[in-house]
């Protein structure tokens, strides 16, 4: 066999090795499982009707969420326009509900969003750096996470008094530990392989190693729980705006539409039980998305 | 089998010149839970690497070839011993710093779902090395293309596909590749062909050969197939429990071994011929755990040889007499040791 | 051939009806495959793992499955005693020992599995339970198929682990799998599949992951015990040396379909089928070193996608147009060499 002359490149592999299927990225293919999937893109439309309502709140509440009329109180559905009847205090209910998605998805999503980036950040420290370090931030969230979330929600809540961006805060800190948890897994499980050892080899710094390899691996994982765990934060949140902890009146919000139309549930049961049917769907619908997002993201090929 | 001096740049020392000592490299494991033991995973290893050649490194599982290779790179820091390339010493102030050593020598992994970021195009995971090392994205990407056509794979057709898009061969292509793209002069190789299928392996082993020669390259190749560290070594080295029990040129260790070990693990292959086929096992039990080792030699609990010098005293591997010198540790070859059988070979 | 041992603690009528079928069926082969196809059909992809694979196997014999991955010999053998997931969907006709195993009910199963037919795995520690010791596990097969008690299924996995030489075998019965080393791990699996005197040992490389020392323990251990047991074995390896060390008759399988079929022999010296002369060229065994290996070029099939002819033509050096276009059909070149090729390699 003759010597093979510099710069010449080598026997190309015969393209039987090209595999007859349609080469696609790894997002491309999670973006096909899920246009696959029915029952995930039903409930990603559902999503994206009540966020959007929420969005051009303005545009399509029928009529102004703060409007209050002793004549027209406790009226049910359907009474002249109001669709979804109105409550105590006879402002509409449709409205109402519209006006509350804004507030119960802001308290849903910023808290889970700041906690990811925050417990997502220690994880990931925590993960990479192992040892005495992993245990130290490991241990803290312990303490956290031996308190049931409602708990600790309504206590730090209630310490600093209520209101919505207190409300915001305490809800930060209990999902803080979980997703630092779900970064630290990730990160660990990917920290041993052998694509991250060459990369050392090469002489990549560690922020280095962690922005390029271990980050896109662990945003996967960080992500699908993010966002089960908004439709947790919806329902928490509307907890406390239950429990008096979250908005103040007059602003509309579900949790605290369900406390005050508490008493009046036996005159019109169904406009009662609106704002918890409207919590009820949007967790749920972030829920089964989520899994959705899960199943599609979980690529072996 | 004359090894043709290498025209390297960076060349340091000249021909005559090893490109890597190792001496007295150890590195102990601590087990978790059980104090003062600990896996004695290398455990004073000494050995030359010349420049253009090829070292095999054979042994089974539990010898602590992979510890070794990740030693050499300095991935796993040595509890004792030193590391000497090209003449500088490694991580010493006057020496060459480990980050200057991983520019000169790479390493390939055995193809495993792991070895490869299965989030990152290929052609990105190849461009990786360079870009670390101070090119910029473009530069890394065009120096990632003419690599990746070195190897053989077109990099227009397999540059943007991921890892699970290609077949275990090619995969393994694109780890060479990204061990090539920062151009080092020395790769060391472990188990590279172990996962593949045999005539993948082939594909791959021509592959290395053709690379080595064109490159100028020296090889570490570990392997627990002794066929293939047969065709492709130029001096062999076996590993048992940490130590290393035999060393010299790859057609004297695989026709005249040296040590009882050797000799049953050339004795386990299969002849591949049905006439003559295997009838008592050459050596029995297993490999020993690496947490406890026996005393002395390590290999005494298995060697038909053992004496009771075997269990005090542990047999040193010959010092050099010339780069060819075929040495084993046992003290069968000390004529000073105290075996009745010493000096008989 | 010496008719095989019946296990001690059978109920009589099990081990009546077993004599019953050996005098009768001396002629028969035990093994009777036919036409066997298996895919795996999920929702995004088919997998045609067998394509049409006919064999069979007698008794005594060794039969060794030689392949790559992806070659289907794996599933071939598990097909043996239905051991496939959900999602495969099996053709053909599979008889053992006379019996469908196809059309069998899961009673009848059952009592197949682990009774007529046993199996050894790869993977030792996967495939012991780790929570139970090994006494326990062997035990437990034992009870299942004989009824015998807790002592006397004690009893035989102790003369079991006598059989497979494990050292101590007493402490080691109530050793727990992580506690024994690979060799012996694998030693005690092959005690497991012999606990009821299958007539049948179904391997699947069993020695793949051991080291070469231990490996060779094994495949002695193995050859021992089939001629001592007088059981019928098939082997599934991708290692030619291994299938030299243990087969009487080699079946080579290429993309789910058998290519060629001889005593161990006559295949390993005379191939027919390009392919597997060119595994044979490819082993890397005692080449020169100043030359390539003989590799065959490109990489296996995707299993997903099969072509309309032969599926090694794309990296066949004697491929001709007719082979893209038709798939060979197995054709008898003597008594027992099959060989399903168009251009099959002359003898030189």
């Amino acid at each position: 066999m003759s010597d093979i002359a510099i710069d010449k490149p080598l026997e190309t592999v015969d393209e039987q090795a090209v595999p007859a299927t349609q080469v696609r990225g790894y997002w491309r293919s999670v973006v096909y499982r899920l246009r696959h999937d029915p029952a995930t893109l039903f409930f990603t439309a559902i999503l994206l009707l009540i966020v959007l309502a929420a969005i051009f709140a303005p545009l399509i509440a029928p009529f102004d969420a703060y409007k209050d009329s002793v004549v027209a109180r406790l009226k049910p559905i359907g009474w002249r326009d109001h669709l979804l009847g109105t409550d105590e205090l006879g402002r509409d209910m449709l409205s109402r509900l519209i006006y509350g998605g804004r507030v119960s998805l802001m308290m849903g999503v910023v808290p889970v969003l700041i906690a990811s980036l925050v417990g997502g950040l220690l994880g990931v420290v925590g993960g990479f750096a192992g040892g005495r370090i992993n245990t130290a931030i490991m241990r803290a969230m312990d303490v956290f996470y031996a308190f049931p979330s409602v708990l600790l929600a309504v206590a730090v809540a209630g310490a600093m008094g209520g209101g919505m961006g207190n409300g915001m805060l305490a809800l930060t800190l209990v999902f803080i530990p979980p997703m630092c948890r779900v970064a630290e897994t990730a990160t660990t499980q990917v920290r041993s392989l052998d694509y991250i050892e060459a990369a050392r080899a090469t002489g990549a710094s560690t922020i280095t190693i962690i922005r390029y390899h271990v980050l896109g691996n662990v945003l996967g994982p960080v992500f699908v729980y993010a966002s089960s765990l908004v439709s947790v934060s919806i329902l928490l949140a509307s907890g406390l705006s239950f429990l008096g902890l979250g908005v103040r009146p007059p602003t509309a919000d579900w949790g605290l539409m369900l406390s005050t139309l508490r008493q009046s549930i036996y005159v019109v049961p169904f406009v009662c039980a609106l704002p918890g049917a409207a919590i009820f769907i949007t967790s749920i619908s972030f829920n089964l998305v989520s899994d959705g997002l899960r199943a599609a993201m979980d690529v072996r090929m | 089998m004359a090894v043709r001096p290498v025209l390297d740049p960076r060349d340091r020392g000249g021909p005559a010149q090893p490109l890597l000592i190792a001496r007295e490299l150890r590195k102990h494991f601590p087990v978790k839970g059980a104090r003062g033991k600990s896996v004695q995973a290398v455990d004073g290893v000494s050995f030359t690497v010349r420049k253009g050649e090829t070292l095999g490194i054979v042994g089974e599982s539990g010898c602590g070839k992979s510890t070794l290779a990740r030693l050499l790179l300095h991935l796993v820091v040595p509890d004792a011993g030193e590391l000497v390339f090209d003449g500088d010493a490694v991580g010493a102030s006057d020496g060459i710093a480990v980050d200057a050593l991983r520019r000169q020598v790479q390493m390939v992994f055995q193809d495993s779902y792991s070895s490869l970021n299965p989030r990152m195009p290929v052609r990105d995971s190849v461009a990786f090395g360079p870009f670390i090392q101070g090119r910029k994205k473009a530069e890394a990407r065009n120096i990632a293309r003419a690599i990746l056509g070195k190897v053989g794979l077109d990099a227009d057709l397999f540059g943007p596909r991921y890892p699970h898009e290609l077949s275990g061969g090619q995969k393994q292509r694109v780890n060479i590749a990204r061990a090539l793209a920062i151009d080092p002069r020395m790769i060391i190789l472990d188990e590279p062909v172990s996962a593949l299928d045999k005539s993948v392996e082939a594909q791959v082993l021509n592959l290395l050969r053709a690379l080595k020669r064109q490159l100028s390259l020296t090889y570490v190749f570990i392997s627990h197939d002794l066929g293939v560290v047969r065709y492709i070594s130029d001096r062999v080295l076996v590993m048992y429990l940490g130590r290393v029990v035999e060393l010299g040129p790859v057609d004297a260790i695989f026709e005249r071994p040296l040590h009882p070990y050797t000799k049953a693990l050339l004795a386990s292959r299969p002849s591949m011929d049905p006439t003559r086929r295997i009838e008592e096992p050459p050596i029995s039990g297993d490999p020993p755990n690496p947490i406890d080792p026996p005393s002395g030699c390590r290999f005494r609990t298995r060697c038909p040889f053992a004496e009771p010098v075997c269990e005090s005293t542990a047999p040193q591997l010959a010092e050099w007499l010339g780069q060819d010198s075929h040495v084993a540790a046992c003290h069968m070859q000390d004529l000073a040791s105290g075996h009745s059988r010493a000096g008989q070979g | 051939m010496s008719p095989p041992v019946i296990c001690k603690t059978w109920p009589p009528a099990t081990a009546e009806r077993a004599r019953v079928e050996m005098d009768g069926a001396a002629e028969l082969p035990l093994v009777e495959v036919n036409d066997l196809s298996v895919k795996f059909v999920s929702r995004e992809t088919t997998v045609y793992a067998v394509n049409k694979v006919s064999f069979a196997a007698r008794r005594g014999e060794v039969l060794c499955i030689l392949g790559e991955s992806g070659s289907g010999k794996s599933v071939t053998l598990r097909t043996l005693m239905r051991l496939l997931p959900r999602q495969a969907q099996v053709e053909g006709r599979v008889r053992v020992n006379g019996r469908d195993v196809l059309a069998m009910r899961p009673r009848e199963l059952r009592d197949l599995r682990g009774g007529l037919v046993a199996m050894v795995f790869q993977e030792p520690m996967t495939a012991l339970d780790p929570v139970y010791t090994i006494g326990q596990q062997i035990g437990e097969t034992v009870r299942r198929h004989t009824g015998c008690d807790r002592k006397a299924a004690r009893g035989r996995a102790l003369e079991l682990l006598e059989l497979v030489r494990i050292p101590s075998p007493e402490r080691r019965l109530d050793a727990y799998p992580h506690e024994l080393s690979g060799g012996l791990r694998q030693r005690a699996m092959i005690a497991m599949a012999l606990s009821c005197n299958p007539q049948l040992l179904l391997a699947d490389e069993p020695t793949t992951a051991l080291d070469a020392t231990v490996q060779v323990q094994v495949l002695i251990l193995l050859r021992r015990l089939q001629r001592e047991l007088g059981m019928g074995m098939i082997f599934v390896t991708h290692d030619l040396g291994v299938a030299a060390e243990v087969a009487d008759t080699i079946a080579v399988m290429y993309a789910g379909r058998i290519v060629e079929v001889g005593p161990v022999g006559q295949v390993l010296s005379d191939p027919l089928h390009p392919y597997t002369a060119g595994l044979l060229a490819s082993t890397v065994h005692g080449q020169p070193k100043d030359r390539d290996i003989d590799a065959i070029p490109g990489s296996p099939p995707d299993m997903r996608r099969l072509s309309q002819g032969c599926s090694f033509a794309p990296r066949c050096s004697r491929r001709s147009a007719a082979c893209h276009a038709t798939i060979p059909e197995p054709r008898f070149h003597a008594a027992e060499r099959m060989i399903a090729c168009l251009n099959p390699t002359v003898r030189v």
